[in-house]
């Protein structure tokens, strides 16, 4: 199952990332995860939110350039060893990540990790055939 | 449409004739009437009767900027005061603004030239004539305001700024052609576009645009989103205002209104003449102005004339698109950069809004030019990398056009300043 993520574009300049998330709380929206990449020069801020859509859009009448694309969302089991097992499959099958991050929130024993594969689909192929339980939207945005 | 066939289709020699009489007239009244001239003549040891051929001009002095500063305000006025009927001053930007002073007969000749300036637009008694060029001592909004009264056209007299009122009214009055500086015709693309207002609901034919310098690329881009004829019109306040020159549907110059501003290229440098089709610094001679005539004005505009034949059918004389000042020019690291070409490369990049900044530094006695642009959804991605390759792309564009490598930021989208007037596009930080 996919799942969506929006990116934005941060200026390197105080302030911008208090702004960005200064409109998704007065839209209401929690934010579920979120991992920011910062270069010398810019930041790239990502987030898993229950209506993405919505954020895209009070981000965007912000003035902030905004992405949204699909990222793969795993259960990996909370145990050394755990991200280990699962990096392995994606290994042999020649899949690359280009980036991941992790969840606050657990699910049972599960931790939950945020995967952005160059190809998705062949992402989430490889990993449901090594056992790997790759979470739907519903089940993200519930925990 | 021609405004005025006889003046605007004259056979070569009778232009030259008739340039020569006007010369000779002008360099007499400047003489007469204005103590800055005569004083100059006399230093030179030039008498009016020297002037037997156009070719003479070249024995006269220039009148720069700082000549006219020096005379402010009414010291180059050749009539009484009581004769001077409507002043206007230029920006002042770079100090004390330069006064040009109008006799009666000096505003219908700018009537008459804007108003064949609006015709070469397509502009006709039916129009509604939008006006965002400022009014007040700018010459942009009274310049156009004559021009449409003078045609019988409907003047909108909405001045600058107040973008929500501009496309408000541009719908409501079914406005046909908009008048403002380029920039400020992009910048009411872009409210258009956010408001969901289409340029093909619009009624806007052409649109003329000047006061700043733009590019053949910008007017593509203009033309693509407001759906009307980008023409460029040229003028400056020290020889009447918007006017002096305006092109045609041919799109491939300016038309100068020879018959009233008699033109010159010169190098900025050695200020020897240039022959036709060379590129150098604009000089003007006004050859009817009654209330300030100008000798040889250095106007810093970087240009070439064109003496080909128009398919428009007039005969005047045409000026290519100004692609540069004298004092606009930067130097950096020994390379000549002029800020025109970093936008050419800019409006290549598809996705990428033409609002740029170019900021000037020399940190460790080296010349850096950063170039900042606003991001866009286009360029923008969730992964560094494509963003990195983004900036390199816009790097990369501007290198091949400048020959420079420069440093490009990418900014936040509408965080660069809109200008409703003339953009400023320059930061010099460096102390030179």
């Amino acid at each position: 199952m996919k799942l969506k993520q929006i990116s934005i574009f941060l200026e390197n300049k105080k302030g911008r990332l208090w702004k960005a998330l200064s409109i998704m709380k007065d839209a209401g929206i929690n934010i579920r995860a979120l991992s920011i990449a910062d270069t010398s020069e810019f930041g790239i801020l990502r987030l898993i939110v229950p209506e993405p859509e919505t954020a895209k859009r009070v981000l965007e009448e912000g003035n902030f350039v905004v992405k949204m694309n699909d990222v793969i969302a795993i259960g990996v089991p909370d145990k050394s060893g755990g991200l280990d097992g699962i990096l392995e499959i994606l290994n042999k099958a020649d899949i690359n990540v280009e980036y991941l991050y992790a969840f606050v929130a657990k699910r049972g024993e599960q931790a939950i990790v945020v995967l952005r594969t160059e190809d998705i689909d062949a992402g989430i192929k490889a990993l449901e055939d090594g056992n790997v339980t790759v979470l739907s939207p519903d089940e993200v945005y519930k925990l | 449409m021609i405004w005025n066939e006889k003046s605007e289709c004259m056979s070569k020699e009778e232009k030259k004739q008739l340039q020569l009489e006007r010369l000779q007239d002008v360099v007499k009244k400047a003489y007469e009437n204005v103590p800055y001239y005569r004083k100059r003549f006399q230093e030179l040891n030039i008498m009016t009767e020297d002037i037997k051929t156009l070719k003479d001009i070249e024995k006269l002095p220039f009148t720069t900027k700082t000549d006219l500063r020096e005379a402010y305000p009414f010291g180059m006025f050749a009539v009484p005061e009581d004769e001077i009927i409507e002043v206007h001053t230029s920006s002042g930007t770079t100090g004390k603004p330069t006064v040009s002073g109008y006799s009666q007969k000096d505003l219908e000749i700018w009537s008459e030239v804007m108003a064949r300036a609006l015709t070469m637009a397509g502009a006709n008694k039916k129009d509604f004539i939008q006006n965002a060029y400022g009014y007040g001592l700018f010459t942009g909004g009274l310049g156009v305001h004559y021009g449409t009264q003078k045609i019988g056209a409907t003047v909108v007299p909405i001045s600058a700024g107040n973008t929500m009122r501009q496309l408000e009214i541009m719908q409501d009055f079914g406005t046909t052609i908009i008048t403002c500086t380029p920039s400020y015709a992009l910048y009411l693309a872009e409210v258009a576009e956010n408001e969901g207002i289409k340029a093909e609901n619009l009624k806007l034919k052409a649109g003329v645009f000047g006061a700043e310098m733009w590019t053949e690329e910008m007017r593509q881009e203009i033309e693509k989103r407001l759906n009307l004829s980008a023409l460029n019109i040229y003028g400056l306040t020290e020889i009447i205002g918007p006017g002096v020159a305006m092109e045609c549907e041919d799109k491939t110059g300016l038309h100068i209104a020879d018959d009233h501003f008699y033109p010159e290229i010169i190098d900025p440098k050695t200020l020897q003449t240039l022959p036709e089709g060379e590129r150098g610094e604009l000089v003007l001679t006004t050859l009817t102005r009654e209330g300030m005539p100008i000798i040889r004005f250095r106007t810093k505009d970087l240009t070439a004339l064109r003496n080909e034949k128009c398919s428009c059918g007039r005969t005047s004389i045409k000026m290519d698109r100004i692609t540069g000042r004298t004092d606009d020019m930067l130097k950096i690291r020994g390379v000549i950069v002029f800020p025109s070409q970093i936008e050419k490369a800019l409006l290549k990049i598809e996705g990428l809004e033409p609002q740029y900044q170019i900021i000037v530094t020399r940190p460790h006695h080296m010349d850096e030019l950063e170039v900042q642009v606003e991001t866009s959804e286009k360029l923008f991605s969730d992964e560094v990398k494509h963003v990195e390759e983004a900036k390199k792309m816009i790097e990369d564009h501007i290198h091949s056009e400048l020959g420079l490598r420069v440093n490009v930021s990418l900014v936040e989208p509408q965080s660069l300043p809109r200008s409703e007037g003339k953009a400023v596009r320059v930061i010099d930080k460096r102390e030179l």
